[in-house]
């Protein structure tokens, strides 16, 4: 206890001296804070966080993020939310009909009806301190049966400088039924110093809702990301993630995701991992109702003396008949030093389902090698393009065009930059 | 000066000895063919002239063009103009044909001191030596040998051949997997690819690729090492007697 209320201690200051919250958004925050206290950090007894040790970031003392950060260099984007340091900075000017996009500021009572009903805070210290903190957070509705063709970009820039700070970015995307849109939330850092953050994301699709949510990580080498993302779907909605983790030092991310009769969930996952840093990706699918179907790759690529971790939980309750499910996570191990730990957790308790899963821990191969070396293409270079293949076919699963274009050229020089 | 002169080749793979004193010398404009039975060490000699590391050469010696072979990387054989057609060529899901092998041609140009050529380029020179191979071009924008048929991976070596157009070019069993229109493409196009700079080493088990590519040498292998040399009339000599002979002539004793 001593070492939890120690923990802990310290955030009560940033807790208290945050600016008064709207009367109705108090409660939350403080119900979260409360909860907070209690659960203190994970430690790796716990068997969520076994091979994710957070004392790094128990152990630091964080200020509030700094305001005044201009992030606007940063919009490109025609519909963009602009967050530096988890102060919105940024928004569109106009949207399309059947879309709003801004702060939850703007419309209580249609977040107050959705915030922090997904994204449970009893099991997840992380949640519950995001929620404590919430000061601000990015919204955004989609009508019934709109369907929004432009992606939604919700873009957060970190600074990282002498005092390391703390910020908890929020979103919250409710999709009515029969919509469509596309979300990219992207998170990237800037300057030397520590940062903490720690992200909460709540999507609710509507039925027969069509949602793709892309989540782009490239935070500094020295920043700490906790993330968590909470996707509900109704009837025959249909929900792909897709997580796309390159920076930090520390990193966690959490894609849950809970299915209702008909829906159909994809959760892909691309992690590139170098030096130092631990990567940890935690899923969760929910087959709550009967014929729902899911299928989940997540890839990853490690060099010098980093670890990563997946775990993939997929729950099939007792009515969720005839649910078809697949789960994939394929890992190339580029060192000797770099450690993977990978773990599928199947809790069926319907009978007639489908449910596979593999996983995969592997070199480079050398036949492959070889064939490219006797063309004329030189060790490295056949390297950093069996690196960049293996990594392929999650980046060719973006339907973003933008996207998916500054990934390849983002992956390329990251391998070739990787050989000098 | 031959252009690839073998001396007394052994070479391992683990503790097992493949190759047990090959000696063999092919000059630019030749056609060699090697022959054998299964296991004789006709694949391991080709693989050891590309640089196949799984292979430990453990005695003797390869001068290509004046250089030591053995000193080079299986990358700069390929620069200095050593090219395998491999007989069970690699799939590698992700990557272009396009890609890989505008990046290959370029890596030897610029190893060349030629300049390197542009998508344009590229494209200008490859259009023609599809059309030789009957390939259909949108094969460019398939990744390299992914979910190809057996004749389309041979065709392919044989395309990346000429494009890369190598100075010793070995074809390890280019005919096997192969029905008779696809061996008879193939073949046209290793055919139009002689020349009298250029020496080729075709390693096959059964003389029907020797009536499409006729040799100017025939060697026959066996346990790792030749033991018989002679001209193209020795494959039909071969084809007719099977290779059951050659082991009492030569290696009885190593046999008991």
């Amino acid at each position: 206890m001593t070492a939890v209320s120690e923990q802990t201690g310290a955030w009560l200051e940033l807790f208290t001296n945050q600016l008064p919250a709207p009367a109705w958004l108090a409660p939350l925050k403080n119900a979260a804070f409360a909860r907070f206290s209690e659960l203190g950090f994970p430690t790796t007894k716990n068997e969520e966080w076994r091979f994710t040790n957070v004392a790094p970031i128990a152990r630091t003392k964080f200020a509030a993020g700094r305001q005044g950060v201009k992030a606007a260099k940063f919009a490109k984007g025609p519909i963009q939310l602009a967050f530096a340091n988890g102060h919105l900075v940024s928004r569109p000017e106009s949207l399309p009909k059947g879309l709003e996009a801004g702060s939850i500021l703007d419309d209580s009572a249609a977040a107050m009806q959705h915030l922090g009903k997904h994204a449970g805070f009893d099991e997840n210290a992380f949640v519950a301190l995001n929620t404590a903190m919430l000061a601000d957070a990015a919204f955004v509705r989609v009508a019934r049966g709109a369907v929004i063709e432009e992606p939604i970009e919700i873009f957060f820039l970190t600074t990282g400088t002498s005092q390391a700070t703390a910020v908890h970015p929020r979103v919250l995307v409710v999709v009515g039924a029969d919509a469509h849109c596309t979300i990219v939330e992207r998170y990237v850092g800037t300057g030397e110093g520590v940062y903490f953050n720690n992200a909460v994301t709540e999507i609710v699709a509507g039925d027969r809702a069509v949602v793709d949510h892309y989540k782009v990580q490239q935070e500094t080498v020295n920043a700490f990301h906790i993330s968590t993302l909470q996707a509900n779907l109704g009837q025959s909605a249909t929900f792909a993630s897709h997580s796309i983790s390159l920076g930090g030092a520390l990193v966690r991310n959490d894609a849950n995701t809970t299915l209702s009769e008909g829906s159909d969930a994809t959760l892909n996952g691309l992690y590139i991992v170098n030096g130092t840093q631990h990567i940890d990706n935690h899923t969760k699918i929910d087959h709550a109702m009967p014929h729902g179907t899911s299928h989940e790759v997540y890839k990853g690529i490690l060099d010098g003396k980093s670890h990563a971790v997946f775990n993939g939980k997929i729950i099939v309750r007792k009515d969720a008949q005839k649910t078809d499910s697949k789960q994939t996570n394929k890992n190339l191990v580029l060192s000797d030093n770099a450690v993977v730990d990978t773990k599928p957790e199947l809790q069926i308790w319907a009978d007639d389902v489908r449910c596979t899963h593999g996983a995969t821990i592997g070199q480079l191969d050398g036949e492959a090698m070889f064939y490219l070396q006797s063309r004329g293409i030189g060790k490295r270079e056949a390297r950093s393009l069996l690196t960049y293949a293996f990594a392929q076919d999650i980046v060719d699963r973006v339907k973003v065009p933008a996207l998916r274009d500054s990934l390849e050229k983002m992956l390329f020089e990251k391998f070739h930059e990787h050989d000098q | 000066m031959a252009l690839l002169e073998i001396k007394d080749l052994h070479a391992t793979v683990g503790d097992r000895e493949i190759l047990r004193g090959i000696n063999l010398t092919v000059n630019a404009g030749e056609v060699h063919a090697i022959m054998g039975p299964n296991g004789s060490g006709k694949s391991t000699l080709a693989q050891v002239l590309a640089g196949r590391e799984l292979y430990a050469v453990t005695e003797g010696s390869i001068t290509y063009d004046g250089k030591d072979l053995l000193e080079l990387s299986p990358e700069d054989r390929a620069r200095e103009g050593v090219f395998l057609a491999f007989q069970y060529p690699v799939e590698i899901p992700g990557v272009s044909n396009m890609y890989f092998l505008k990046a290959a041609l370029n890596t030897i140009r610029k190893h060349r001191g030629m300049e390197e050529y542009d998508a344009m380029d590229f494209l200008n020179v490859v259009r023609d030596k599809m059309k030789i191979m009957k390939m259909d071009q949108t094969l460019l924008n398939r990744p390299v040998n992914a979910g190809f048929s057996g004749g389309e991976k041979k065709r392919n070596e044989i395309f990346q051949m000429a494009v890369l157009e190598p100075k010793l070019a070995v074809l390890d069993e280019t005919d096997s997997g192969l029905d008779i229109d696809a061996l008879r493409i193939v073949s046209a196009g290793v055919n139009a690819m002689r020349a009298p700079e250029r020496a080729m080493i075709v390693v096959t088990h059964y003389q029907r690729l020797l009536n499409e590519i006729v040799p100017d040498y025939v060697h026959v292998l066996a346990e790792g090492k030749i033991v018989k040399s002679g001209g193209k009339e020795l494959a039909l000599e071969l084809e007719a007697e099977g290779y059951a002979d050659l082991y009492d002539e030569t290696e009885a004793v190593s046999r008991v």
